[in-house]
């Protein structure tokens, strides 16, 4: 499904990837973990299609096509998802609005006609009922004065609602009470399907109690630099990233 | 010894129009409105038209919109209006108690008058200062007379027609009060325009204007109003600009409250070459409310000024401002906000925003909040941003599958929406969210184009 070849990627000046690779496909579970600073939040804004990033070597590819030459826009229409680690607040668009707008982009992009607002208030519902969520987040504007939980749940709502091919969780932990951690991941774990996959990204081990990886990747200044089952992830809460740091130096 | 060639400034030709034109100017107009004549073009050969070094027209220049030839309506020239053509552009059509002006002057092809409450007066300012002067005469120039502003004497000296509304004390008007104000010319036009507007104590209405300008014409627009909000009387007064890029609108009014009322004016601003609008407020008794806003579009080499002011005469009374901007492309704008509170008025709340949203490079925005503040026991805040859009939000709204174009128009609507939410009428909320649609997507500036094909 997604294949990453040697993706070197730099911001302003500065290289942050140095040389990743990474193939991920349907069905599978993907871990990236690593300590703050490794390149984490950088490879799920560079696969969403983020602009601040210079890609300066390197491929990747999405259901056989090139990925970097897409806008975001295009590739949450072909399947791409990214979980915010800080969802932005947008006072004035109601969410609403603005599931709608998403929904039916989305629809268009595969040739299926606009929900009509009773269709899309069911699937509304529908998907509220599914991740257990208050009808209280639907009535705002987007994201504004939402708790951190709230956020978080939100972006999994969204997720819902668009049932992406490949969704990428970038710190949905973090900020997180152990309640909303257990709701957020029960609805990744809902959403699971055997033609979907997932790529977490966090720097904790303990969302991987809830939600449980396939593969386990270590991330560190720029590389994969260590990878495993579901067992790294322990290892790695047991021994810290200093095992890898100095395993490294 | 030297010979000074002196130039004749466009003001000294409006100067001597007024002159060879006295007798035109007071024929047929009641002696309320000639008799402010003679002081007010005195007053404006004085001042001239004023360049940036005056404080209050720094960023924004008339001269130019002043030195262009301009016929003049001396006189009432009659036409039909088609009222299908006139709602094809981009006026909000509302249940409304409607009337229209032709180039300043009333037009009574329709009479509006049957449906509304007993006691209601509502039709052209010319004909009810001949009709029924006792209504009119406590009232004109009274705030507008003590204005030193040059547009406001230009538009008292040539002054004869405008809407006038009067609303007895108890009065509610439910459905709203549509004033459209056409403006067409084959040739470039100077119109003039005066409106009064009386709410009496108890009174409630709700006002909409709507200027169009349709022709490619050049108009330059100098409108002036007066309104008065008697005590515990409920006065929203909502303007839509939307005139063509070669088009200037000066628009001034002046409101004055009684004890208790309760004023809300907004003014969107939705196309137009210039436009300048002053706003002045006076509380004249306590526990008296304004509330005004504002939200302009501009792109192209558009400029649009707003200029308020809030006299806290009186204690005890509240003002709150949010006045916005989005400008594109060269277009250009400016906000100057005076709070003026009284060393009596204690116990004051002033509060004034100004946000701005640059869409291009070239675009800018000045922004001048002015406080004064003479009383020790008062509320006063205002605060003025200027930026870009925000990038963050951008990019998560294409992450979710929606498009650049779309994503940005949703965010421009979400910036003005603050202000269209100020607006007590939901049905043209409703219009005006449209219209903001068809500006963002460059419908309206379509339908000014074609006119000039």
């Amino acid at each position: 499904m997604l294949s990453i070849k040697n993706l070197r990627a730099s911001v302003e000046g500065k290289e942050i990837l140095k040389g990743i690779n990474l193939e991920v496909k349907a069905g599978e579970v993907h871990a990236i973990m690593g300590p703050n600073g490794s390149g984490k939040s950088t490879l799920a804004n560079i696969l969403a299609g983020k602009a601040d990033y210079e890609i300066l070597e390197g491929e990747v590819t999405f259901l056989g096509q090139d990925l970097l030459e897409l806008s975001p826009e295009v590739r949450s229409r072909s399947g791409i998802f990214l979980s915010f680690q800080y969802p932005v607040e947008i006072p004035g668009v109601p969410m609403v609005n603005f599931l709608k707008a998403s929904v039916n982009e989305h629809r268009k992009f595969k040739g299926l006609a606009p929900l009509t607002a009773g269709e899309f208030l069911k699937l509304l519902r529908a998907k509220k009922e599914m991740l257990h969520l208050d009808t209280e987040l639907t009535n705002r504007s987007v994201n504004e004065g939402f708790s951190g939980g709230e956020k978080k749940k939100n972006e999994i709502f969204q997720m819902a609602m668009l049932e992406p091919k490949l969704a990428i969780l970038d710190e949905t932990d973090s900020g997180l009470d152990i309640d909303a951690l257990r709701i957020v991941a029960e609805g990744v774990n809902a959403l699971k399907t055997p033609e979907n996959a997932t790529i977490l990204v966090t720097h904790y081990q303990r969302l991987l109690d809830y939600i449980v990886p396939d593969f386990v990747h270590v991330l560190y200044k720029g590389k994969i630099v260590l990878s495993g089952g579901k067992e790294l992830a322990l290892e790695l809460e047991e021994k810290g990233y200093d095992w890898i740091k100095n395993g490294n130096e | 010894m030297s010979i000074i060639s002196e130039k004749i400034t466009p003001a000294d030709q409006l100067v001597s129009l007024f002159e060879h034109s006295r007798e035109t100017l007071n024929q047929g107009s009641s002696p309320i409105l000639n008799r402010m004549r003679e002081v007010s073009i005195k007053r404006f050969a004085q001042a001239g038209i004023p360049d940036f070094r005056s404080e209050d027209y720094k960023y924004t220049n008339l001269k130019p919109a002043f030195e262009k030839n301009y016929r003049h309506e001396l006189v009432r020239e009659t036409g039909l209006i088609n009222l299908n053509e006139v709602f094809k552009s981009n006026i909000p059509q509302l249940d409304a108690h409607l009337v229209f002006l032709v180039n300043g002057w009333f037009y009574s092809g329709n009479n509006p008058g049957a449906e509304l409450p007993k006691g209601v007066v509502l039709g052209g300012l010319e004909q009810i200062a001949n009709e029924q002067p006792e209504l009119i005469q406590n009232y004109l120039n009274r705030q507008a007379g003590l204005s030193n502003d040059p547009f406001v004497a230009l538009n008292t000296a040539f002054s004869k027609d405008g809407f006038f509304l009067f609303v007895p004390k108890g009065v509610l008007i439910e459905k709203p009060v549509q004033v459209i104000n056409l403006l067409s010319s084959d040739e470039n036009l100077m119109a003039t325009q005066r409106n009064l507007i009386i709410a009496e104590a108890g009174s409630q209405v709700k006002i909409v204007v709507c200027d169009v300008t349709l022709s490619a014409s050049s108009i330059l627009y100098n409108t002036v109003s007066e309104i008065f909000a008697g005590e515990d009387a409920l006065v929203d007064v909502y303007t839509i600009q939307n005139l063509n890029n070669l088009s200037t609108s000066i628009n001034s009014a002046f409101c004055r409250q009684q004890r208790n009322s309760n004023l809300v004016t907004g003014i969107v601003s939705l196309h137009g070459g210039l436009i300048r609008n002053n706003l002045k407020v006076t509380f004249n008794g306590e526990h008296a409310e304004a509330n005004v806003n504002g939200i302009s579009f501009t792109d192209k080499k558009q400029h649009v000024d707003n200029n308020t002011l809030i006299e806290h005469s009186s204690p005890n009374c509240l003002s709150n401002q949010i006045y916005k901007n989005i400008l594109d492309d060269e277009s250009t704008g400016a906000f100057a906000g005076r709070i003026h509170v009284a060393r009596d008025a204690q116990q004051t709340n002033a509060f004034q925003r100004n946000n701005n949203v640059l869409l291009s490079d070239k675009a800018r925005m000045q922004t001048k909040p002015q406080l004064i503040i003479d009383a020790d026991d008062v509320k006063c805040s205002h605060g003025a941003t200027v930026g870009q859009i925000n990038e963050e939000a951008l990019f998560f709204l294409r992450a979710r599958g929606i498009g650049e174009k779309d994503a940005r128009m949703m965010l421009m609507n979400a910036f003005a929406h603050e202000v269209i939410l100020k607006i007590n009428l939901e049905p043209l909320r409703d219009r005006i969210d449209e219209l903001i649609e068809k500006r963002l997507n460059g419908e309206i500036s379509r339908f000014h184009d074609q006119l000039s094909e």
